[in-house]
């Protein structure tokens, strides 16, 4: 098997999550469960013709981002990817205009121009997905640095996949993020495919996290279908950064649950090695830790709620005016 | 009025700035203790340090990223690229992330940055240090640029330019540095968007930009001896582009040449010949005349890199041309 799940450490009791607050586990599991249903709306509405353009679902990755953006504050920023929609949610989005905006709706976030790979919000301090892989890091870096000049005490997570960290503008940023000692977090997640070259044949040296000490920065690697595992590590990084001691790199392992877009059905991929994955299905890890039915079943109905409530929301809204555009445009 | 350097103009502009608004800051290489490649930033990181006054490696794509990162949480960041060559290094964080930011975001987002850089052959620099790639960047929807010719334009406009709200690219250039003008010694801005009439005439408008604008005032000055009166345009801002003082100028003269250093292909003097035709036809006695650089790299040996870029005579025998 190329790509072997990392060693399952879930099915230690039910008090294998020593240290973690029962709300940060529950928001955490809350995260992942709104992601997986997003998700598997929108890949229905791609398929009714409701979406165009390109949609990468974030299925099986979920718990990385709940884990990562559990450890930030409000006012800390996040910098995201193509494949986006569980940043954006763990990050506190609102479901309707999110719907909305990727549903090409004038009343979605980015009032329908930006789409699925481009969803931002000034209010969350969602500094973007990106259409460009890797595109999103040196802006990371830079928040990072506007930061150090304000002189606040906030983070950046800089979210990015094993296919950007073979782009030149890694390596610069971590370069540059050491230099100035920026406060900014390297969320690398290894899903093992960029696109559908395997990291293997994409780098002759798969310890991604090893890149960090390159450059002087703490690399970690962490087991990304573990909102926990996650969370702590990025906790200890979000302190560190806060403190003014640099950034850190962490590589979390994790797999796609399918192709890299909706319409590509990933044939590339080793069905027993998918199937190990899935077994380790991070939504069901979750579920199996928290340990109690009545809270998770209670979190799945307020989110078919809320979920109801975005797709009722983004069928009703108006498509943005091609007047009102038009004249928007300078001449 | 004091006579300075065009590059002492562009210190002025980022010192005053920087006192201005703790929210500016500039990045490059070798900026701070050596002062830059051409001395615009020095004495800068001895007035306020190191935090401000950044020195990068040399990692343009990432560095102008950073601008972009640092001008979306509040900051209004000043990179310096050293020449504009090294800018096709920066493309997709210029093109693909400044540009469309505050598109893409439904307008949520503002990108404040102001990108540095320097063109131009003259210094025996060859191919990949002597470019004129404002066309480029023209191009986009988004950005912003700015070109000016003179101290007195350098220092007003790198102050608007700071004070954007948009992303700019200010370009250089190489020739201009330790040219001479006078500048107002109270403080002023100028406002982009404006061209200026650098010489007024009848006969002819020359609409130009950048060190081309002393050539044309050269150019404009052996005509004048001659009896024929040439008015010189500088545009100084290419976007937004001033077309109101262009089309009021030639509707004056009724002849109307754009020269600019950058080669004629896809240049900036096509589109504007193009904008000319569109709305002043009528107004125009005769085809609109292009003198720019050839179609060819910059070479190094100075007589074909002479050869290359629109001189005094090429301009003048453009204007007789037209007449």
């Amino acid at each position: 098997m190329a790509h072997p799940p990392v060693a399952d450490r879930s099915s230690r009791p039910a008090d294998a999550s020593p240290g973690i607050p029962e709300p940060i586990l529950l928001g955490m599991y809350r995260n992942i469960y709104a992601t997986r249903r997003f998700e598997l709306t929108c890949i229905e509405f791609y398929r009714q013709g409701l979406i165009r353009g390109y949609l990468h679902p974030y299925l099986g990755e979920e718990a990385v981002a709940a884990g990562a953006c559990a450890a930030l504050r409000p006012q800390d920023y996040i910098a995201s990817t193509h494949r986006g929609h569980g940043h954006c949610i763990s990050k506190g989005a609102d479901l309707r205009l999110m719907m909305a905006e990727i549903t090409g709706k004038a009343t979605g976030y980015c009032k329908g121009r930006g789409g699925s790979m481009h969803i931002s919000s000034k209010q969350l301090n969602h500094l973007g997905a990106n259409g460009i892989v890797g595109g999103g890091i040196p802006i990371a870096t830079g928040a990072g640095m506007g930061i150090k000049v304000r002189q606040t005490d906030q983070v950046v997570i800089a979210f990015f996949s094993d296919g950007a960290s073979n782009n030149g503008v890694f390596a610069e940023s971590l370069n540059l993020a050491g230099i100035y000692q920026l406060p900014v977090i390297y969320m690398l997640e290894n899903n093992h495919y960029a696109v559908s070259t395997p990291i293997e044949c994409a780098t002759g040296c798969c310890d991604l996290a090893g890149r960090g000490p390159a450059f002087g920065v703490p690399g970690i690697c962490v087991d990304g279908n573990d909102a926990r595992e996650v969370y702590r590590e990025t906790l200890q990084a979000v302190a560190r950064a806060r403190r003014g001691e640099g950034p850190t790199l962490i590589e979390a392992s994790t797999y796609r649950h399918g192709g890299h877009h909706v319409n590509d059905p990933g044939l590339y991929m080793d069905p027993q090695t998918l199937a190990a994955w899935k077994a380790r299905d991070p939504l069901a890890l979750m579920r199996r830790t928290l340990g109690d039915e009545a809270k998770a079943r209670a979190i799945e109905e307020q989110v078919e709620a809320e979920l109801e409530a975005a797709v009722t929301f983004a069928t009703e809204s108006p498509e943005p005016s091609v007047v009102e555009f038009l004249a928007g445009i300078p001449d | 009025m004091t006579d300075i350097m065009y590059r002492e103009a562009l210190r002025r502009a980022l010192d005053e700035e920087m006192q201005r608004d703790p929210l500016v800051f500039i990045m490059g290489e070798t900026i701070a203790e050596r002062g830059g490649s051409y001395k615009v930033t020095e004495g800068l990181v001895k007035k306020y340090g190191a935090r401000r006054v950044v020195d990068t490696p040399i990692a343009e794509a990432s560095f102008t990223g950073m601008a972009v990162g640092a001008a979306l949480v509040g900051c209004r960041p000043v990179v310096e690229i050293l020449f504009i060559d090294f800018a096709m290094l920066v493309m997709d964080q210029i093109v693909n992330q400044a540009a469309k930011y505050e598109f893409i975001s439904g307008g949520q987002g503002k990108v404040p940055m102001v990108l540095r850089t320097q063109g131009g052959a003259g210094n025996g620099l060859a191919a990949q240090h002597s470019q004129s790639l404002e066309a480029l960047f023209y191009h986009i929807p988004g950005l912003k640029v700015v070109m000016p010719a003179t101290p007195r334009d350098a220092c007003g406009l790198l102050k608007a330019a700071i004070r954007d709200d948009d992303p700019v690219i200010f370009i250089e250039h190489k020739l201009l540095y330790m040219t001479q003008g006078p500048v107002p010694d109270e403080e002023y801005v100028i406002p982009l968007g404006k061209a200026d009439i650098k010489k007024p005439g009848r006969d002819a408008t020359i609409i130009t930009y950048s060190y081309m604008t002393l050539k044309c005032l050269e150019a404009a000055a052996a005509l004048e001896n001659e009896g024929i009166s040439v008015e010189v345009v500088d545009l100084r801002t290419l976007t937004p582009l001033d077309k109101e003082t262009i089309l009021a100028s030639v509707r004056r003269t009724g002849r109307a040449m754009v020269v600019h250093e950058a080669v004629k292909r896809g240049g900036v003097g096509g589109d504007i010949a193009a904008m000319l035709m569109e709305e002043a036809y009528d107004d125009l006695d005769g085809p609109v005349v292009r003198v720019a650089g050839k179609n060819t790299p910059v070479p190094y040996n100075v007589r074909i890199e002479q050869a290359c870029v629109p001189s005094v005579e090429d301009i003048v025998e453009g204007v007789l041309r037209m007449l």
